[in-house]
């Protein structure tokens, strides 16, 4: 148990801190704390230039959406990276039970997730003069927290695809702009065709968002208890994927000798 | 006519290369078509009585953009990744003539990712592709992925002291496509950002290429847009001097 827990709690830290090796301010301002920026004033000024929704509308989905930058390229640097390394080989060789493992490698980027979408969702209402109510600060925290760790989830099966393929910033990429178009981010789930709607139920930030909008608005935590739930259970279902494919293809890896493809 | 020659060898090389590399050639041309479709979701969900072909040609520049801005600014530092930069900048050509063919494949990819967006509008949003000028609108494209390369030279060349030069290569993909019209009319702005506006050719090229297809008078347009392309260029080539002396000197051009 003691030795999970460390595994867990040290090796989770000590992987994100080796992220930090090449993340570098340089690198971590443009693209953690300014480019959301960006993000959320594009879609902002493309909502007023069509005619569509308020800035509200636009800070909060795209704050709340660009946590999957994040949470998605370093679940697949955890595997990338190290691979990049030479120490995958050596990580997957080793008795460590494998759910701290993983897992470990997993909170760290909840909480990086949740703290780029909280410094957007704050700085941007700074810059376009939104107003969000004070009450409605602390939930909208305890919401991004719960965005982060929902994408986190997905991130962990990026992880996992990462395993069997070479360009994951590509297929990261590709996830983002998925979660761009179908969860509500900038379009209303209303004005997307049925089938697109249907498909944002299973994917992360998409109750989060509507939760978000609600609480801006004025409703309690409670009032979103359901949409929370949902985000939840959408990111754990998520997370057990990425597991068990986790799981899958270090098999797999091992068995055809393919872990060290790069 | 030997610089001609070595650009075009060098441009097809450039872009061969390209068109191989996952993130460049995959990547590059799949990511804005995201961007796109939001846009063109939002117009379709709207109220404004900008029409969807004017968002069409909008998000396919923005393509045209992202093709550039993301892989120009780091043009150099892969050179350096793949040890060829010293043997680059040892050359007896200028070094400027050998990293403009690299912007100018990607801005080639670029006028892929324009035309890709224009079909993807038409045969998924039913948008009419409908031209008042068809040969002012071909060199419309044509005069812009010009500038983009020029732009993106400049971009190469700026970044090389930068270790991580690719960031800024990205970090310029939202701004230009915020303030250069792309989506957004530069009166919707707030005034401080049009004088930025103008001193960047996509904001000319985006019109020239609206101008063509809407029906007006693109060639001012075009034409700032290559001057802009143009001052680009000679400015990209008297950054190129100072850096490569400067590097030289202080023996720092493989930044290791």
């Amino acid at each position: 148990m003691i030795v999970a827990a460390r595994i867990f709690v040290v090796g989770g830290l000590t992987s994100f801190r080796a992220l930090f090796y090449w993340l570098t301010p340089w690198i971590y301002v443009p693209t953690m704390l300014i480019a959301p920026i960006f993000q959320i004033l594009l879609f902002a000024y493309i909502g007023r230039s069509a005619g569509l929704e308020s800035d509200e509308f636009y800070l909060i989905g795209n704050a709340l959406q660009y946590a999957a930058i994040p949470c998605l390229f370093a679940m697949a640097q955890m595997v990338g990276g190290e691979r990049y390394q030479n120490t995958l080989s050596a990580i997957l060789v080793s008795p460590a039970p494998r759910i701290p493992l993983f897992f470990g490698r997993s909170l760290p980027v909840v909480i990086n997730g949740a703290f780029v979408a909280a410094f957007s969702l704050l700085v941007g209402a700074l810059v376009l003069g939104v107003h969000l109510p004070a009450s409605s600060l602390a939930p909208l925290l305890l919401i991004v927290l719960i965005a982060a760790f929902s994408c986190t989830g997905l991130g962990l099966v990026n992880a996992a695809a990462s395993l069997r393929i070479r360009e994951n910033a590509v297929l990261s990429n590709v996830i983002f702009g998925f979660l761009l178009i179908f969860t509500g981010a900038n379009v209303p789930l209303d004005s997307l065709p049925d089938w697109m709607g249907t498909v944002a139920q299973g994917l992360p930030f998409t109750h989060a968002i509507k939760a978000a909008r609600e609480v801006a608005a004025g409703a309690s935590l409670g009032d979103v208890r359901g949409l929370l739930g949902a985000e939840l259970l959408v990111g754990a279902i998520y997370g057990v994927a990425g597991y068990a494919l986790l799981r899958w293809f270090e098999v797999l890896g091992r068995r055809y000798a393919t872990l060290e493809r790069s | 006519m030997s610089s001609l020659r070595l650009l075009a060898v060098s441009w097809y090389l450039q872009f061969k290369m390209i068109l191989r590399s996952p993130f460049d050639g995959i990547g590059n041309v799949l990511y804005p078509l995201f961007f796109a479709t939001t846009a063109l979701f939002v117009f379709r969900a709207g109220h404004s009585p900008r029409t969807l072909i004017y968002a069409s040609l909008g998000a396919a520049v923005m393509g045209m953009w992202s093709a550039v801005s993301t892989s120009a600014g780091s043009a150099m530092q892969r050179e350096r990744w793949w040890g060829t930069l010293e043997l680059l900048v040892a050359a007896p050509r200028h070094f400027s003539l050998v990293m403009l063919p690299a912007t100018l494949g990607l801005a080639t990819v670029g006028v892929y990712n324009l035309t890709a967006t224009l079909l993807w509008g038409r045969f998924v949003f039913g948008i009419p592709l409908t031209i008042t000028h068809p040969l002012l609108f071909a060199l419309s494209i044509i005069g812009t992925a010009l500038s983009f390369g020029g732009l993106g030279l400049l971009f190469a060349v700026s970044f090389v002291r930068f270790r991580a030069a690719w960031v800024l290569g990205n970090f310029f993909e939202y701004p230009v496509w915020l303030i250069c019209g792309f989506l957004v009319p530069l009166a919707l702005l707030p005034g401080w950002v049009r004088p930025i506006s103008w001193v960047l050719a996509p904001t000319w090229g985006m019109n020239a290429i609206r101008e063509s297809a809407l029906g007006g008078t693109p060639l001012p347009d075009l034409l700032l847009c290559l001057a802009l392309g143009l001052g680009y260029v000679g400015a990209a080539v008297l950054v190129t001097d100072r850096v490569l002396y400067d590097a030289r000197g202080r023996g720092t051009l493989s930044l290791t």
